[in-house]
């Protein structure tokens, strides 16, 4: 019987169990002393009558271990009839149980998908032996870094890199360093990207990844002029790329044209450092300077490794950093780069080195996703709350039919307990039905998620098996929501005294104001929450709407991107005929029929790449200096982007290697240098850079303003220079931008034909600039999808709730309006009180809703573009759309009401 | 010297606790001694079956227990029925009446 005692005692003896254990033993050992007392009446002395006692007592400890016997099978015993008894209620009314189950499984599946992302992007540890043992070496500050920076990590160049290898002090027990790159493993001419990693040579063993199959690298594999000793590749690789095949070992895989040997496979559970990806091929460092022309081993400027290590045991963060501080003067000493700039010259020397954290791995997915993704947890988490308070006024309703039968079971004796742990199973049951169904669903709901996120350029890859972490979350929801939505109405039904229940079942007129309160209390705060959710939805999607309406100074539809990899050709050539050869395939291009322009440049707008110097007027100096953006580009390329240009000339033929270096500025840089209106023909000096000297550029044109880094960001002073002029571009694969009326699917086969054409050994990868730009707002897509899907079921949510409250009022007060109408009361006031109810409901819980929008809302800041967390706009659309949908919901009860037939409703029972 | 005392039927041990309470409430050696007394000495209750049950009983429903002071003023727990338990003994006194009734006129029969 009595589920709740069950419960109850469930509780007393699993987790109050020191006070359950003490208060059986002062039992036991009381009735020791009573019964010495009885023999010392009878003339026993004390210490004899104590000794007696506890002999016939057959031991205090047997006693104890009888009755925890006895109460541990009766807890079972009893657990499973409440349960038995809950299924048999569940089964009687199957639409409960289904709207209950399916709304549980909704909210604790959401919740759980979000979590299972927050968890393998977040939270978890690399799949290495004692990751906590793993540490980051980077600098404090970096200030003063000047040269190319390779990946969106905290890196350091090689230099550096090949002084910690050789002087890591002893906090620990072996450094290593990798960097990640794309590789190409078609044949010449195609193009099949891999993502790779470059590893020092103890990489593997400074981590504790053994290979499943093969070797992996070792220190000895890894030394200058080591050409390509071998590749280590992933378990996915293995298994996508050589068909899982072990005669695969030894066998040469193309990478970047060079055959290179497989020597070994990771273990599956391996991906690299990086969370949110997978590498495919590791090669060792030594083999990046393959190709003589590209070696990256003495650049003392470009930034590619990131450094790890591994603290010896006893060791901290702060002594390791402590170390290295001693070491750092030493180290940059050594590697200053001949080229550094001279003003950042002393910065360099001033780097420090100190350890940071690296357990749960690196991860630019998670700089990106891990707010959004606890604001979305959040925003579930109101869903949650929501179906729980409709549950829970679900489950009150079922209460107050059941109200006889509860009230003839207190009467007759039950305890209060009793009847609450029979409420409770009920609500246990339906939670734990839904917490299992969303933990299937939250499968589902996270691959989707993944998905969404997923885009061409980065695709993805995380763990996503559920670990305990994801199981006791998911636990942890069902039991909270049971708690939620179970025992308010459980601890309500049984709070009425007996005598009272038992005359409101019979016939009462305006049922106690206090009977409604909890309910009201319910649909209050679901109107509260789910005016958060939709102003958050609001918010959200305003905020992508103001992004997608950015002008960016560009037209980005009808644009082809095409890169072509020419540096196999180019590096054949001598220096003077490369830009003429470039020059040429464009111009091929260009004769393409349907082709209107065509021009190559160094960094795709809003794609990623960039780079930005001091600048300083002519005949000022650089205490006057601004920094502005920088990029380089041929002839034509304003008209592909459709960016208007204002005044001067384009690049031409004109301007070479050997002409006076030329650019064409865009306004905001002609306005932060203060050039007047026309800044054509006047000068600017650029700093010195890693590879060029302090320069001067004469202005020959004006272009209008576009964006450069972000879509977000105020139209930035930007400086054009011309690819023509830049010789070392012939290292690089070249971005051809080409603007057509021709659909891509149509164009895209014509230039491959015209590149192969031109010449069969150059590669050639096709992208839409659309596709890039869109890439830029998945974020925001994300949160404006998933916060309307939230914010569209909280609101449904929320209404059945409102309507659920308010017919039930009405049927309470069905004998009083029936009175109210007798006495001469019409329709619409009837109607009119009905309305009030809700509209109090729906005043209160729009003011705390507010209230809440403020508090929170600074936590949305940053993810919001164009517009503030209290925008009136979003807010007051929000008021108007949830009291639209609150008066629908109350509109079915009060006509309801304002149809009843007062003779029948003062005879209603 | 105690009289001897007999093996207790499955079911007797909670009929007689039960009884025993019946006047009020009582702490786990006083029902074990109004036990004595009731049954003349019949029945003797260990401690080792008498805390079980109480513990039981007490988990059905039908026994309350709280603290309180003993007449040498040593703190006992005392327990006392409910109106479960109530119901109960009369439920178990009828039965057992029906039982006794009927083994005795078994019994008599030749």
């Amino acid at each position: 019987m009595a589920l709740l005692s069950r419960i109850a005692s469930l509780f007393r003896n699993l987790f109050r169990r020191t006070r359950v254990e003490q208060d059986l033993d002062l039992e036991v050992r009381s009735y020791a002393a009573l019964l010495a007392d009885e023999k010392v009446r009878t003339g026993t002395r004390s210490d004899a009558a104590r000794r007696a006692a506890l002999m016939e007592l057959g031991g205090v400890e047997q006693v104890k271990e009888q009755v925890r016997d006895v109460r541990a099978g009766m807890t079972l015993e009893s657990f499973a009839q409440d349960i038995r008894y809950g299924l048999r209620l569940l089964i009687k009314s199957p639409g409960f149980t289904l709207v209950a189950t399916l709304s549980l499984a909704l909210g604790i599946g959401a919740n759980t998908a979000i979590f299972q992302l927050l968890d393998a992007l977040r939270i978890r540890t690399l799949p290495v032996p004692h990751p906590q043992e793993l540490t980051e070496l980077f600098l404090t500050d970096t200030t003063g870094r000047r040269g190319s920076s390779q990946s969106w990590f905290d890196v350091l160049t090689n230099p550096i890199w090949e002084q910690v290898r050789d002087h890591w002090p002893d906090a620990f027990s072996g450094v290593a360093a990798w960097g990640e790159d794309g590789f190409n493993i078609a044949p010449r001419g195609q193009v099949r990207g891999a993502q790779g990693l470059w590893v020092s040579g103890d990489f593997f063993q400074v981590l504790g990844v053994r290979p499943m199959l093969g070797r992996v690298f070792t220190a000895a594999d890894d030394h200058r002029g080591c050409g390509l000793p071998g590749a280590v590749v992933s378990y996915a690789f293995w298994q996508r790329e050589l068909g899982a095949d072990r005669a695969a070992l030894g066998r040469p895989i193309s990478i970047d044209f060079h055959p290179v040997e497989v020597i070994g496979v990771t273990p599956a559970s391996f991906t690299g450092l990086d969370v949110g990806k997978s590498f495919d091929i590791a090669l060792p460092i030594c083999s990046q300077a393959t190709d003589d022309a590209f070696s990256f081993l003495d650049a003392g400027t470009i930034w590619w490794l990131t450094v790890v290590g591994r603290l010896n045991p006893g060791w901290t963060l702060a002594r390791a950093t402590a170390e290295l501080g001693t070491i750092s003067p030493g180290l940059f000493q050594t590697t200053l780069p001949k080229e550094y700039p001279r003003e950042n010259i002393k910065d360099y020397l001033h780097f420090k080195l100190a350890a940071y954290p690296a357990a749960t791995g690196f991860s630019g997915l998670r700089q990106m996703y891990q707010d959004p993704l606890w604001l979305l947890l959040a925003t579930a988490g109101l869903v949650l709350l929501i179906a729980c308070a409709n549950l829970a006024n679900l489950m009150l309703a079922r209460a107050s039919t059941r109200e006889r039968e509860t009230a003839v079971r207190m009467a007759l004796g039950a305890p209060r307990s009793r009847v609450i742990r029979q409420l409770l199973a009920e609500s246990l049951l339906l939670a734990t039905i839904g917490a299992g169904s969303g933990l299937l669903l939250a499968g589902l709901l996270s691959r989707f998620l993944l998905s969404f996120l997923n885009t061409q350029d980065n695709p993805l890859f995380l763990d996503l098996h559920p670990d305990w972490r994801v199981l006791g979350f998911t636990i942890g929801a069902g039991v909270l929501t049971c708690l939620l939505f179970g025992l308010a109405p459980a601890l309500g039904a049984t709070r009425i005294a007996p005598s009272e229940a038992m005359k409101a079942g019979g016939r009462g007129l305006t049922a106690s104001r206090e009977r409604f309160g909890l309910r009201r209390v319910l649909a209050t705060s679901q109107i509260a929450l789910s005016l958060v959710l939709v102003a958050g939805a609001l918010l959200f999607s305003r905020s992508l709407r103001n992004l997608l309406n950015v002008n960016p100074g560009f037209d980005p539809n009808g644009i082809l991107i095409a890169d072509a990899d020419l540096t196999q050709i180019q590096t054949k050539l001598p220096w003077d005929s490369r830009v003429p050869y470039k020059l040429q395939l464009l111009d091929r291009i260009r004769a393409i029929p349907g082709v209107k322009a065509v021009a190559d440049v160094r960094f795709l707008p809003l794609g990623g790449g960039t780079t930005d110097n001091a600048v300083w007027r002519e005949g000022s100096d650089s205490s006057h200096a601004i920094t502005s953006d920088f990029n380089w580009v041929s002839q034509d390329y304003f008209r592909v982007m459709e960016t208007p240009f204002l005044a001067g000339r384009d690049f031409d033929s004109r301007d070479t290697s050997h002409s006076a270096p030329v650019a064409i500025v865009n306004r905001a840089f002609a306005r932060a240098l203060g050039l007047g209106p026309n800044p054509v023909g006047q000068y600017f000096r650029r700093q010195s850079t890693p590879s060029d000297p302090e320069m001067d550029f004469e202005i020959v044109g004006l272009a209008g303003d576009s964006k450069y880094r972000d879509i977000r960001e105020a139209d930035p002073p930007i400086a054009f220079l011309a690819t023509s002029q830049e010789l070392r571009f012939a290292n690089y694969s070249v971005q051809i931008v080409i603007r057509s009326s021709l659909p891509a699917s149509d164009l895209t086969p014509l230039v491959r034909h015209a590149v192969a054409e031109f010449n069969p050994e150059i590669s050639v990868d096709f992208g839409l600039f659309t596709d890039t730009l869109r890439d830029g707002t998945t974020r925001d897509r994300l949160m404006a999808t998933l916060s309307g899907f939230f914010g569209l079921l909280g609101l449904l949510l929320a209404s059945i709730g409102l309507y659920g409250v308010l017919s039930y009022i009405v049927v309470r007060r069905t004998n009083e309006i029936g009175i109210r109408m007798t006495l001469g009361a019409n329709r619409r006031e009837v109607v009119g009180m009905v309305l009030a109810d809700a509209a109090l409901v729906l005043g209160l819980g729009a003011g705390a809703g507010l209230a809440i929008l403020l508090v929170v809302g600074k936590a949305v800041r940053s993810l919001l573009f164009g517009l503030r967390p209290s925008d009136p706009l979003a807010l007051g659309i929000a008021i108007v759309a949830l009291a639209a949908v609150a008066m629908i919901a109350s509109y079915l009860p009060a006509r309801r009401a304002a149809r009843l037939d007062p003779m029948a409703a003062l005879r209603w029972e | 010297m105690k009289p001897e005392s007999t093996e207790l039927l499955q079911g007797t041990l909670d009929l007689l606790i039960l009884k025993s309470l019946a006047l009020g409430s009582l702490h786990g050696l006083g029902i074990s001694r109004r036990i004595e007394q009731i049954t003349h000495g019949t029945f003797v209750v260990k401690p080792g079956s008498l805390f079980p049950a109480l513990h039981r009983m007490e988990e059905q429903g039908w026994l309350q227990a709280e603290w309180g002071a003993s007449e040498a003023n040593r703190r006992a727990k005392y327990y006392r029925l409910t109106r479960a338990g109530q119901r109960q003994l009369g439920a178990e006194t009828e039965r057992w009446s029906r039982i006794a009734g009927a083994i005795g006129r078994a019994l008599e029969a030749t």
